[in-house]
């Protein structure tokens, strides 16, 4: 723990000087994205990865973030700390109730509810003119902050903030006694439960967790943009690069979804820049494709496979 | 005889308009070494998915040391000091045979009070007294089926129950193996564990049984020590084909 907590406090100190070395503001731009990435991964692989249980409306979750802070900062202007931590509130709730009715079925229901949710949800925001409705709202940010300056790279830091948090939680559940439980959940719930585990507790807080982790990296997405809009708050993409980084990655461990967002998230950003942004998903598309039949257990899964041929 | 630990009463089960389970009503006392038999969907296993909380139970009561159960979620159960093997092994796959055991240790014995390395020795402790400390940090999926079959026994001793439900551990073993399980089990009860043993290998029940009851068609037919059990001319038919 020590160590994980001085490898994560030197992470940040060096993200936080990065701002000295990098004066481009592109960089901080399109790295927030890939941290925003990481903390979706990693939440997505809380109750995926861990407990087995697919969830398909990270997008909901995302969204509810955003719009609780977008609301929140409409309406009483509250300061960045506080969007995050209400947005985080909102979407974890937001697991928590679709959890509760749905985690007691075993199987797809929770998969299938949750993509249900998140077409409520966006038809919900598309009608809610307060937020904007289906034309969005322009948000205005400050232009400099005191120690960063400039916004994004302040934002940048934020979302690495929120990442280190959202990392330094996956880790701790999947290396307590709460991750075997999950873990347990995953290979045989039955059997699980007549080992003690509480199951649909469990199930709960996973889900309350990774809800409200994607909430907290989808607050600040509306002062990233300086507008928001339901279609690109509610999209697929969210959902499908959530799943498939931590695939990619590799499941078992909380670093695997950090390795498939870096990979992932980057590739996207080249790809954006060098080609179109639209061809993301066909990348998406394929690399997940290629993982889920070359090596399912992802990029961990081959390194531990290649770890074993060389030393026989 | 010592007394009730576990009182099933009237207990019955529906699965849509089939009846599992009709009024069953069996006492088994603390110590005991009790057998349930009864041939292929006679509600053997429904009778002990109610009791461990897998199933909830439509009708009657099932009191475990003086409470009832019905209502209650199987890992309160198994926290009250419940403990079952499955007919098919469950084992947590992904995990090692050790990490199996610390599961329950963890969630029944511990509630996460203890570290994890002393979680281990008591896990491994518990390996050793079934036979299979040497396969403690294999994978679970790597396991022969005896070796299976003996860590459904031992995850289930992981959660420290008074009452083990062994449901059907020989299946599919040899000669020797069922000996060897038989010994695991008379070993723990020797310990102070009542055991339910469900089994369709006749002589190892009647070895093991004190007292059986024969189930068929969701109903007890019969009633008593293995060598009334055997006698019984409805057992005979119903269950030995005569």
């Amino acid at each position: 723990m020590l160590r994980f907590t001085v490898g994560a406090l030197a992470v940040l100190g060096l993200i936080a000087a990065l701002p000295l070395a990098v004066h481009n503001e592109y960089w901080f731009f399109a790295g927030y994205v890939v941290l925003q990435y990481i903390v979706l991964a990693t939440a997505w692989n809380i109750l995926g990865g861990y407990a087995g249980y697919v969830n398909f409306g990270t997008g909901a979750f995302f969204a509810v973030g955003a719009y609780t802070a977008v609301a929140l900062y409409k309406a009483f202007a509250l300061p960045l700390g506080l969007q995050i931590l209400a947005g985080a509130a909102a979407s974890g709730l937001l697991g928590f109730g679709v959890g509760m009715l749905t985690l007691r079925l075993r199987g797809i229901f929770f998969s299938i509810a949750t993509i249900a949710v998140a077409i409520v949800l966006e038809t919900v925001v598309l009608n809610w003119q307060y937020v904007g409705g289906a034309k969005g709202l322009p948000i205005l940010r400050p232009a400099e902050t005191p120690f960063f300056g400039n916004y994004t790279v302040w934002l940048f830091f934020v979302m690495a903030l929120i990442a280190l948090v959202a990392v330094g939680s996956a880790r701790y559940v999947e290396t307590s006694w709460i991750g075997r439980g999950l873990r347990a959940i995953r290979d045989n719930e039955g059997a699980a439960e007549c080992s003690g585990v509480p199951t649909l507790k469990l199930k709960l807080g996973a889900a309350t967790l990774s809800g409200a982790l994607m909430g907290a990296a989808g607050a600040p997405y509306a002062q990233y943009l300086s507008f928001i809009e339901p279609t690109s708050s509610f999209s697929l993409n969210h959902a499908v690069n959530a799943l498939a980084m931590p695939i990619i990655g590799g499941m078992g461990h909380w670093i695997g979804p950090v390795i498939g967002a870096v990979l992932l998230g980057t590739l996207q950003q080249v790809v954006t820049v060098t080609v179109s942004s639209e061809v993301n998903v066909l990348v998406v598309g394929v690399m997940l494709v290629v993982f889920v039949v070359a090596a399912p257990e992802g990029i961990l899964g081959l390194v531990k496979r290649w770890k074993k041929a060389s030393s026989k | 005889m010592e007394k009730s630990l576990l009182e099933i009463k009237s207990v019955s089960k529906q699965f849509g308009g089939f009846a599992a389970l009709s009024g069953v009503s069996i006492d088994v006392a603390g110590g005991e070494r009790f057998g349930l038999i009864g041939p292929n969907g006679s509600g053997k296993t429904t009778l002990i998915n109610c009791i461990s909380g897998v199933l909830d139970n439509d009708g009657g009561s099932i009191v475990f040391d003086g409470e009832e159960l019905s209502g209650l979620p199987a890992y309160q159960r198994t926290r009250r000091g419940i403990a079952r093997s499955f007919q098919i092994p469950r084992p947590f796959a992904s995990m090692s045979v050790l990490e199996n055991l610390v599961v329950p240790l963890e969630y029944v014995v511990h509630r996460g009070s203890l570290h994890l390395a002393d979680t281990e020795a008591e896990a491994m402790e518990i390996l050793r007294g079934i036979g299979l400390a040497d396969k403690a940090r294999t994978q679970s999926n790597q396991l022969s089926q005896v070796e299976l079959r003996k860590l459904e026994l031992a995850r289930a001793m992981a959660a420290r129950p008074r009452l083990l439900i062994s449901d059907e551990a020989m299946a599919g073993l040899s000669a020797n193996e069922v000996s060897e399980v038989l010994e695991i089990l008379f070993k723990l009860n020797a310990s102070g564990i009542t055991i339910i043993m469900i089994e369709h290998i006749m002589q190892a029940v009647m070895k093991f049984s004190q007292r059986i009851v024969c189930l068929d068609a969701g109903r007890i037919i019969c009633e008593g020590a293995p060598g009334t059990i055997v006698a019984n001319t409805d057992v005979q038919k119903a269950y030995l084909g005569a």
